[in-house]
């Protein structure tokens, strides 16, 4: 399995989940969790995505999803997930 | 499962406190490019530096891109060139192997590549000598090179021949270099007890002790620790010293991961991680201001001592266990002109060379990338240099010097380098002179707790 963590940061707005996860059913990559909060008008959010079902590289994912976020004004990080494992995990 | 509050807490670390890995550093022996031809012996560097590295820059952009973390740099330290030049001739079969080397980083893609290097703490050989006396040109034909001679350990005691030798040799290196404002010397260490596996600039080399072929991580982020002090303001030493403690430990985890993945797609062995708090001249990546916020007014102000010995030994617990492979220099760095909070310090009055010496007890490494007067002497240059080796002699730690005698400048003066080098205030010196004790040949012998077997 080929565990991605996505974040979004951003202004709240209608659609920020829609979008992103057309774009991942288009591209056969599977959500696995998805965990969101709103904080001073501010969207935050997460998911779990296995990429594994994706014909496209890990680097073409991540520049996808970027756009995606820049269409509609907010921050997409896309993020292998060992690093979060790492770094909170013993 | 991870949560969305560790997620934004790692993001957070990396979006706005200047988290990064600093570098991934490749090690690359060179004891089998040994040749008795210099042009063969070139050649045959140029073929080893240029398969092993080839791949080096890409692979720590793909890690960088997986995990959405900065790898600042990446670099390359080969055995200390003396120990591959027995049979050179003359300075000028140096200044091409400097050469050599430069070309090849330029060619893969690195910053910089260090060892162009000498040990000589307990004597020097012909070959030593003659890489030492060519290090003012090797540095001014080169833009990638970095030079460190080891003068000193708690072994074997301080070599005082060499460093007086490398107090000529620094000035002139300056002098050389005038026109950058003495670059040459930003690139140029002298230290006591240097580990053969430090990953960071300028005082990296691949120590013979070492594989083949290594990688070695430093991690920084003096950013992050410094938000997570502030987060403590007022509360005690207990709270202070876990949250220093915690915040390295995360930091040094990413650092394990990295060298791991850069290991595993390099195809050559992790060496270790080096934790150390490497500040940059971006503003809030300061050591400085992690000690203003301890608590006092300025980095150099009663106290900043102390502040620095907790904030290191805090940096090291923390960091031990997050790493499979400690090693390096894992501490506090101080330099000057890459910190804008030393700087601060330096013009408001608050930081000395003698505070600095001080503060150089308690934290790894030295007196680093100070700008002194151009009209500093040769023997006074040598004579901050013995003190600091005595530091790390008789402290067991390692201790290095890198001072920056600008041609032509005095006190009130600047020096600029740019980039990660950052920019530097003129610092005055002692003005008293220590020549006759420099003039004295020969070595201090090793101290007394040296002799443990």
């Amino acid at each position: 399995m080929k565990k991605v963590i996505i974040t979004v940061i951003g202004k709240d707005t209608v659609g920020i989940i829609a979008k992103i996860c057309t774009y991942l059913a288009e591209n056969s990559c599977n959500i696995l969790d998805i965990s969101q909060t709103i904080t001073g008008g501010y969207f935050n959010m997460m998911m779990v995505v296995d990429l594994t079902g994706t014909m496209k590289p890990f680097a073409e994912v991540r520049e996808d999803l970027q756009k995606v976020g820049e269409e509609i004004g907010v921050k997409v990080h896309v993020q292998r997930e060992e690093i979060f494992e790492k770094m909170h995990r013993i | 499962m991870i949560n969305l509050s560790e997620v934004i807490e790692t993001n957070k670390m990396i979006d706005r406190e200047n988290f990064d890995v600093r570098t991934i550093t490749m090690g690359i022996s060179l004891l089998d490019c040994i040749d008795t031809d210099i042009a063969a012996m070139c050649g045959k560097i140029r073929d080893k530096i240029l398969t092993r590295a080839k791949d080096l820059v890409r692979t720590g952009e793909d890690i960088a891109s997986d995990y959405g973390v900065p790898i600042v740099n990446k670099r390359i330290s080969v055995t200390p060139v003396a120990l591959i030049g027995g049979a050179l001739r003359d300075t000028g079969d140096y200044v091409r192997i400097a050469k050599t080397l430069d070309a090849c980083a330029q060619d893969v893609g690195v910053n910089f590549i260090g060892g162009f290097s000498a040990l000589v703490s307990e004597g020097m050989t012909p070959a030593d000598e003659l890489l030492i006396r060519s290090i003012p040109e090797a540095l001014y034909a080169t833009e990638r090179v970095c030079s460190s001679v080891n003068l000193a350990s708690t072994k074997q005691g301080i070599n005082m021949d060499a460093v007086r030798l490398m107090g000529e040799v620094i000035k002139e290196t300056a002098e050389r270099t005038a026109d950058r404002d003495g670059l040459g010397c930003a690139k140029l260490v002298v230290f006591c007890n240097a580990p053969d596996d430090n990953p960071f600039m300028a005082g990296a080399f691949h120590g013979v002790t070492m594989p083949d072929t290594v990688i070695n991580v430093g991690v920084s982020g003096p950013g992050v620790v410094l938000s997570a002090v502030e987060e403590c303001r007022g509360a005690g030493f207990e709270e202070l010293c876990e949250t220093i403690k915690r915040t390295a430990f995360k930091i040094t985890r990413v650092g394990q991961l990295v060298a791991q993945e850069a290991s595993r797609r390099l195809g050559y062995p992790f060496g270790i991680v080096d934790l150390s708090l490497a500040p940059t001249p971006a503003i809030g990546d300061s050591v400085a201001d992690i000690l203003k916020e301890i608590g006092v007014e300025e980095a150099g102000a009663p106290g900043t001592t102390a502040a620095l010995a907790l904030l290191n030994d805090q940096v090291k617990k923390g960091g031990l266990m997050a790493s499979s492979y400690v090693g390096g220099l894992s501490g506090a760095f101080i330099p000057v002109s890459e910190d804008q909070g030393m700087i601060d310090a330096v013009n408001a009055g608050a930081l000395t060379l003698e505070k600095l010496e001080a503060m150089t007890c308690v934290c790894s490494v030295g007196l680093d990338m100070i700008a002194v007067p151009g009209d500093t002497s040769a023997s006074t240059i040598s004579g901050i240099i013995a003190d600091e080796m005595a530091l790390g002699m008789i402290n067991q730690k390692t201790t290095a010097v890198r001072l920056i005698p600008a041609a032509g400048k005095k006190v009130g003066d600047q020096v600029t380098f740019g980039g990660l080098l950052g920019h530097a205030p003129i610092m005055p010196v002692n003005r008293f002179d220590c020549s006759r004790l420099i003039e004295r040949n020969g070595r201090i012998p090793a101290p007394v707790h040296s002799f443990k077997n």
